[in-house]
């Protein structure tokens, strides 16, 4: 009898471990949803453009701004120290599929070799460290160059990041999850605070941005910056704004953040470089 | 002398010896900032642990710090003090988020 009810427990609980258990596409599907009714106005692959797809003036302004983008100046700074060789006579181009063109709407990938999430930003400078010079910032001018020429060449393309069938990716995407949902700082707010209970309402000067499709439009050139950032940095200045110590840029958590963020912004498509207030 | 005049003279030096009870007893000594500093930073390296540090918690140890060096031990420990509490809440945050958070995500 014992016996019995000791295997009614495990079977209970390895049923709620199953409820509990992550279904990616499903949580993707919803999270979509979600962004969908609350603004049912705004066309899906609009929402790549952030609070300009919320405000009708500031939609207006941008429109102006975009005959004569600020991201410019860093773009073509991109595509030549993207074709500029190392000292080995290697290029950037060698370390990617394509030679590194259009390849934007595939990272942050999986590595399963390595067991761990790589961001474009990473792979820009392990390719960088492989051929034999130092990394660069992650929140400097020349990554958010770099990554902006990437992005460019990627426009339209629609975001497919892929979960392998592996428990470590898996992993990363519910750490990336539960990181987004996590209110942290002295102000005690989430990413999902801003991003989506109040995404379109004002804090302070700003029209906060909607989570979906948030990151589609990186690197940006954020006015409030004076240039252009990374998404390091957009996550590291995020977490200085609820004024909590910042993360290291490329750390576990925030490579995870960029891989669930990404995931649930599958389909929709790569808008970067893009330029904010 | 009148009995008012008495009087006076005894409440005068009831408060004197209150102030100067209460400012002896205010002040603190070096001990008393370091360890005072110690609570806070050992709250702080929990918080870090946790990976959820706040600017204010880092803000108040360095203004400890600055006041113990200019001997200001008074303000060094009420900043390390204001550290702790401030790490402790970082700490709390930390942990109750640990199964909060899920009120916050979009569920299928």
């Amino acid at each position: 009898m014992k016996f019995l009810i000791s295997l009614a427990i495990l079977l209970l609980a390895d049923a709620a471990a199953i409820a509990d258990g992550a279904d990616p596409a499903a949580e993707a599907r919803a999270f979509r949803e979600y962004f969908f009714q609350k603004f049912p106005n705004v066309n899906p692959d609009d929402f790549v453009n952030g609070p300009y797809a919320l405000n009708e003036d500031m939609r207006r302004q941008w429109e102006e701004k975009e005959q004569f983008p600020p991201y410019e100046f860093s773009l073509e700074a991109g595509k030549e120290l993207f074709a500029k060789p190392f000292a080995n006579g290697k290029h950037y181009a060698d370390c990617f599929p394509d030679s590194g063109v259009a390849i934007r709407q595939n990272y942050p990938q999986f590595d399963a070799k390595r067991g761990k999430v790589i961001t474009l930003e990473l792979a820009l400078n392990e390719c960088r460290e492989a051929n034999g010079e130092k990394a660069i910032s992650y929140t400097g001018e020349d990554m958010a160059a770099l990554t902006a020429y990437v992005a460019f060449t990627s426009r339209g393309k629609p975001f497919d990041i892929r979960i392998p069938d592996d428990p470590r990716a898996l992993e990363a995407y519910e750490n990336g999850k539960r990181y987004f949902y996590t209110r942290r700082g002295q102000l005690n707010f989430s990413c999902a605070t801003c991003h989506v209970q109040n995404p379109g309402e004002r804090l302070r000067a700003e029209v906060l941005a909607p989570g979906l499709g948030i990151l589609n439009a990186m690197p940006i050139y954020r006015s409030e910056w004076g240039g252009m950032g990374t998404i390091s940095r957009r996550f590291i200045t995020c977490n200085s704004q609820v004024r909590g110590v910042p993360l290291e840029a490329q750390s576990e958590e925030f490579r995870d953040l960029e891989y669930f963020l990404s995931y649930v912004s599958n389909g929709l498509p790569i808008s970067g470089p893009g330029a904010r207030p | 002398m009148t009995r008012l005049s008495k009087t006076s003279i005894g409440l005068f030096g009831l408060i004197v010896a209150i102030f100067a009870g209460s400012a002896a007893f205010a002040a603190s000594t070096e001990a008393d900032f370091k360890q005072a500093y110690a609570a806070a930073d050992a709250a702080e390296k929990e918080a870090g642990r946790l990976r959820n540090q706040w600017l204010a918690t880092e803000a108040a140890l360095a203004e400890a710090r600055k006041a113990a060096e200019s001997s200001d031990f008074d303000r060094a420990v009420a900043a390390a003090k204001e550290a702790e509490a401030l790490a402790k809440a970082s700490i709390f945050q930390a942990t109750s988020e640990n199964e909060a958070w899920k009120n916050l995500e979009i569920r299928p």
